[in-house]
């Protein structure tokens, strides 16, 4: 059965596009048939850190409103089987997309797809909550940074109050996931600590991704990390995500400092 | 003098910032979320008593004030309606 996955977080910069594009990689590198829709309409950027730029004809505001058929839209990845691209618009109106309009595209989806990841624009205006507004689950991507939390709160209330799923009285379930985790400030005790963010969200966490240059890396070559570089760190971290994702018991890894010969020297001399 | 001290002249370490932000952040998300869908409440309320004592007295509706504030173990709703003074003929012929 289809599922859709919207990924959120109210906040700009933390790590939406990079985490729909590495996971999205990941569940069609386990086999899933797997579409990534970019719902970020005059910003769009998924196709960017994919790797189809250049490919893009037909975006999901053309579906909408009749254009195009969404097959002419859909850009299969190149890499992987499986893998494939709904663009937004770079160009358009957002108000463009209506929620009959995605309904029916997400309805659609649902026939071939396993699962549909939504790649939210930041904020919490209609482009968000028409990101949300079909989903299943939701991944709120979140940096251990107090601003970044107080907005993860903020989609958590509108993910239980404005989805179709909330209307019905059903749950969205959903999942945190932090980003850009620096070790090395969590061991001088400078960022909010794990616990304490799960503690305020009260949401289970679905993985913790390490700030890392390899993610800076594939985006700038247009690959997802998980398929750029799988044995590095985030990448590793997004794979363990992800079959949490798909219900396999993972163990937790927090990232931890990678001591380097001059913290090495440092702690001799301390000691 | 060994060379390895110019590695290890480091600033005294800053006291540990984050639990400050975890305690910033419940006094504020603990607020939040308490006046979250506020608005909408008291809209609702404005408009059904706006509609309830109109019904028997004509009033101004931009002079019906409805307010709530939260506490920590009890909260209040002040409702503030102005009369006009022509009031009393209206009482008396629904009375």
């Amino acid at each position: 059965m289809a599922k859709v996955l919207v990924v959120t977080s109210g906040k700009g910069g933390v790590g939406k596009t990079t985490s729909t594009a590495a996971m999205g990689a990941a569940l069609a590198q386990s086999g899933k048939k797997v579409v990534v829709v970019d719902f970020d309409v005059g910003l769009r950027n998924l196709d960017l850190v994919m790797g189809a730029e250049r490919r893009v004809v037909f975006d999901l505001i053309n579906v909408v409103q009749g254009v195009a058929k969404l097959s002419q839209a859909l850009i299969r990845d190149k890499r992987l089987e499986g893998l494939w691209l709904l663009p937004a618009s770079q160009t358009k109106d957002k108000d463009a997309l209506t929620d009959e309009g995605v309904g029916n595209v997400i309805a659609e989806l649902r026939k071939t797809y396993d699962w549909i990841l939504c790649d939210s624009p930041a904020g919490i205006e209609r482009g968000a909550t028409l990101a949300m507004r079909f989903a299943d689950e939701a991944l709120i991507v979140t940096n251990p940074e107090v601003s970044s939390v107080r907005d993860s709160d903020r989609i958590i209330g509108l993910l239980d109050s404005k989805t179709v799923k909330a209307e019905n009285g059903e749950r969205v379930e959903k999942h945190i996931l932090i980003t850009r985790y620096d070790p090395a400030r969590a061991a001088r005790g400078e960022m909010i600590s794990i616990d304490d963010i799960l503690e305020i969200l009260a949401t289970p966490l679905l993985g913790i991704i390490p700030e890392s240059q390899d993610v800076l890396r594939a985006s700038n070559v247009g690959s997802p990390v998980t398929l750029n570089n799988p044995a590095s760190a985030p990448a590793r971290a997004y794979l363990d995500a992800t079959r949490r994702l798909l219900g396999e018991t993972v163990p937790m890894l927090v990232p931890t400092e990678r001591k380097g010969l001059m913290d090495l020297l440092r702690g001799r001399r301390a000691a | 003098m060994s060379i390895l001290r110019l590695f290890s002249s480091r600033p005294a370490p800053a006291p540990a910032s984050a639990p400050i932000a975890r305690e910033r952040l419940q006094i504020l998300l603990a607020h939040e979320r308490g006046s979250r869908g506020q608005p909408d409440l008291l809209m609702l309320l404005r408009e059904e008593i706006l509609a309830v004592v109109s019904r028997h007295v004509a009033l101004d509706p931009e002079k019906v004030i409805v307010r709530m504030e939260r506490g920590k173990t009890v909260s209040t709703l002040e409702v503030d309606i102005e009369l006009p003074n022509e009031l009393a003929p209206v009482l008396a012929a629904t009375g």
